[in-house]
């Protein structure tokens, strides 16, 4: 097989803080520097991309040496963290800024399928927009002709071709955008489901078409998501991007696995300690405990029993309307259920340091290992964010109480009553 | 072996810096489709939703030209060379409405189009040569209007008009003009993704190039230093030109016309130049 594209040596700088009079000395500085035929002073200094210390430098390597091949007809699923990099790679790709040093070679097409509707014009017609939007993309006239009809037709509007799409109801509008899309047919397609936008019928339908064309086996797909399962389903590949450089490549299951265990390495440091958080710096969650009804402390829940998360965190500065978040996901990824005061309650004030606690009367989950992410929101935005804070097991519990517990592992309990 | 061949024949390759001069004229051609449909969008979309629909495209210079003859010809009394008013401020009006919007359209580039330009890859280039062919249809109406006016003078009237041989230069004055925005547009815009301070600049140098060229007065009554000046001014002569060819007043001077061609190819290479180092990666500073 031919590689479809190849990634050599490519990095990306970008400039923290705001672009301004620092930028123009830096600018000057750098100008002086060619002009004297020497290298670039700012691109000797810079760090990794992580956030979650504070670093010394301006400048920062939101990718740095990436290396790698992409066959055709390869599904490629790029998985990471938040700013590990993934968006910066996939801006690059689609040509949306150039690289700081190496460069990208790709045999064909490459297009986006999310960027759908880009350039539509509010004032133009259904019919003329369709013509703009796809020359967008990279079709000839004659091209978006000879496919005119089909896409109406996917779209499903043909009542409305000749109406100014401000008309268009929401959901129209994203048909026909998304119609466009799906008829280019590009050698290299980019699909990021972190940036899907549109209600989950639109999502499956690109998911669906995603599917479709990597079937063919010609098509090379890029795919980034957060969801490990649609990862494992449609991926051949995959690439685990942290800080900006790549951690893994290859195998679709191991892939996997090493991004699961990344964050979970973690998890035997003291909360107190954990530096991969995101702010942190005037709330910080300090301890997490399990207790059971008793009120005391152990080790497993299970299921159908009473179960309490108490939640110890340090305070700075006094903070208004703070939501405190704790997130339960599977082994997989999959976020199962939430519990949050902000719905369950109310938000709250907090002027000290002390305790919170999330009970829940009845544990929902079935026998198993699961992750819990914790984070707390203040009125001035993210205030603290741990993923995988805690692995909490689960061991078999008569939810019901009938003495009868299912087999299957899978899901959540949800009390329900039989009338006959 | 095989490696060999297969690595040869890429079709995308994505590099940190671009020639220093690379206009990539075929890949501009391949998107030529867009750029007709950008010029039809900009022409077709401003006057929808309008009463006076493409009407609009008289009324603006009508305006300004009535406005002139009351301000200048009327309180200021400022010489017309013994021309009718309306068609010697039209004849200076019309060529340059031309730079003027393509100008400042040209200019707010990158920054009017950065939601397009983040998220899909065409041509840059495509987007500036667009407006300057539609303000060029824009430009073709409102010459239209000259000519109807111009010829009821010139049949119907008694008024002095002389046309003569140099209304061949026509379109090599169009050309200079489309030139001179496109090549200050295009430097224009390259500073504003990262220097805002253009922008609040550019309203305010727009109207002053107005009076710094001869649209309101006839270069011939600007003397000494002040007609050095106005003449540095590469509109200066293309104006002149237009006028010396249609009316047959004012100075008409090959020299002064090579020196708007100069600046203009200098205008050209300096603005693509920028243009392609900031269009690589202005998504991150503007």
């Amino acid at each position: 097989m031919k590689p479809a594209i190849k990634i050599k040596n490519l990095s990306k700088q970008y400039r923290l803080g705001t672009v301004g009079t620092g930028s123009f000395a830096h600018d000057m500085n750098r100008w002086w520097h060619t002009l004297r035929g020497k290298e670039d002073p700012y691109l000797k200094i810079g760090e990794t991309n992580d956030r979650t210390s504070k670093g010394n430098s301006d400048y920062v390597w939101a990718l740095r040496d990436i290396n790698f091949e992409v066959h055709q007809g390869e599904v490629l699923g790029i998985i990471g963290k938040n700013g590990a990099g993934k968006s910066t790679l996939l801006k690059l790709l689609s040509r949306v800024t150039s690289p700081t040093t190496g460069s990208i070679k790709a045999r064909g097409r490459i297009a986006s399928l999310l960027e759908v509707g880009t350039g539509f014009h509010p004032e133009l017609t259904g019919r003329e927009n369709v013509f703009l939007n796809g020359a967008i993309m990279g079709m000839t006239k004659q091209e978006i002709s000879s496919k005119f009809d089909e896409i109406v037709d996917f779209a499903g509007c043909e009542r409305y071709i000749d109406t100014p799409v401000k008309r268009y109801s929401s959901g129209m509008y994203v048909r026909l955008a998304f119609a466009v899309a799906a008829h280019l047919e590009p050698e290299i397609l980019i699909v990021d489901e972190v940036l899907a936008v549109g209600d989950a019928e639109f999502q499956k339908k690109a998911i669906g078409k995603m599917k479709e064309v990597s079937r063919g086996g010609e098509r090379t797909v890029l795919f980034v998501s957060h969801n490990m399962a649609s990862i494992q389903n449609l991926c051949s590949k995959v690439l685990v991007m942290q800080n900006g450089t790549f951690a893994y490549m290859g195998d679709t299951e191991d892939g996997v696995n090493f991004y699961l265990k990344q964050s979970r390495e973690q998890i035997s440091l003291k909360l107190n300690e954990r530096m991969d958080r995101t702010n942190g710096k005037n709330l910080r969650f300090t301890d997490i405990k399990l207790l059971n009804f008793k009120g005391e402390v152990v080790e497993q829940a299970m299921s159908g029993m009473e179960v309490k998360f108490e939640i110890s965190y340090s305070l700075k500065i006094s903070l208004k309307n703070v939501a405190f978040r704790l997130v339960i996901s599977n082994i997989d990824g999959q976020d199962l259920f939430l519990c949050n005061n902000a719905f369950s309650d109310k938000r709250i004030d907090i002027n000290s340091e002390g305790k919170f606690v999330f009970r829940i009367p009845k544990f929902p989950l079935p026998e198993g290992e699961y992750f819990i992410q914790l984070s707390a929101y203040s009125d001035k935005g993210i205030e603290d964010d741990i993923e995988s804070v805690l692995k909490l097991d689960v061991e078999k519990g008569d939810f019901f109480l009938t003495g009868n517990v299912p087999v299957k592992k899978d899901g959540i309990f949800v009390e329900h009553y039989f009338e006959h | 072996m095989q490696e060999t061949i297969q690595n040869d024949d890429w079709t995308i390759e994505i590099n940190p810096k671009s020639k220093l001069l690379d206009l990539n004229l075929k890949e501009v051609w391949r998107y030529r489709d867009l750029l007709m449909l950008f010029v039809r969008r900009d022409f077709v979309a401003v006057y929808k939703q309008t009463i006076f629909g493409p009407l609009w495209f008289f009324i603006q210079p009508i305006l300004t030209t009535i406005m002139f003859m009351v301000v200048f010809g009327g309180i200021a009394k400022m010489s017309t060379e013994g021309m009718p008013p309306a068609v010697f401020y039209l004849s200076g009006i019309v060529l340059w409405n031309y730079f003027a919007t393509a100008f400042s359209l040209v200019s707010n580039t990158f920054v009017a189009n950065k939601a397009v330009f983040g998220k899909v890859y065409f041509p840059r280039i495509v987007t500036p040569l667009s407006l300057i062919v539609s303000k060029l249809l824009t430009f073709g109406v409102q010459f239209v209007l000259f000519l109807v006016i111009y010829l009821y003078y010139l049949v119907f009237t008694e008024a002095p008009l002389r046309p003569n041989v140099m209304i061949l230069l026509l379109p090599v004055l169009i050309v200079m003009t489309a030139g001179l925005s496109l090549g200050l547009g295009l430097v224009i815009t390259s500073l504003t993704t990262k220097y805002r301070d253009f922008t609040f600049l550019l309203g305010f140098a727009i109207q002053l190039g107005m009076y710094a060229t001869p649209i309101i007065y006839p270069a011939s009554s600007v003397h000494g230093k002040m007609r050095m000046a106005i003449m540095a001014n590469p509109m200066s002569a293309v104006i002149e030109t237009f006028r010396y060819a249609f009316l047959g007043v004012g100075h008409f001077s090959w020299l002064a016309l090579g020196y708007s061609l100069v600046v203009m190819l200098v205008l050209l290479v300096i603005g693509v130049v920028t243009f392609n180092r900031v269009e690589k990666s202005f998504m991150d500073t503007v």
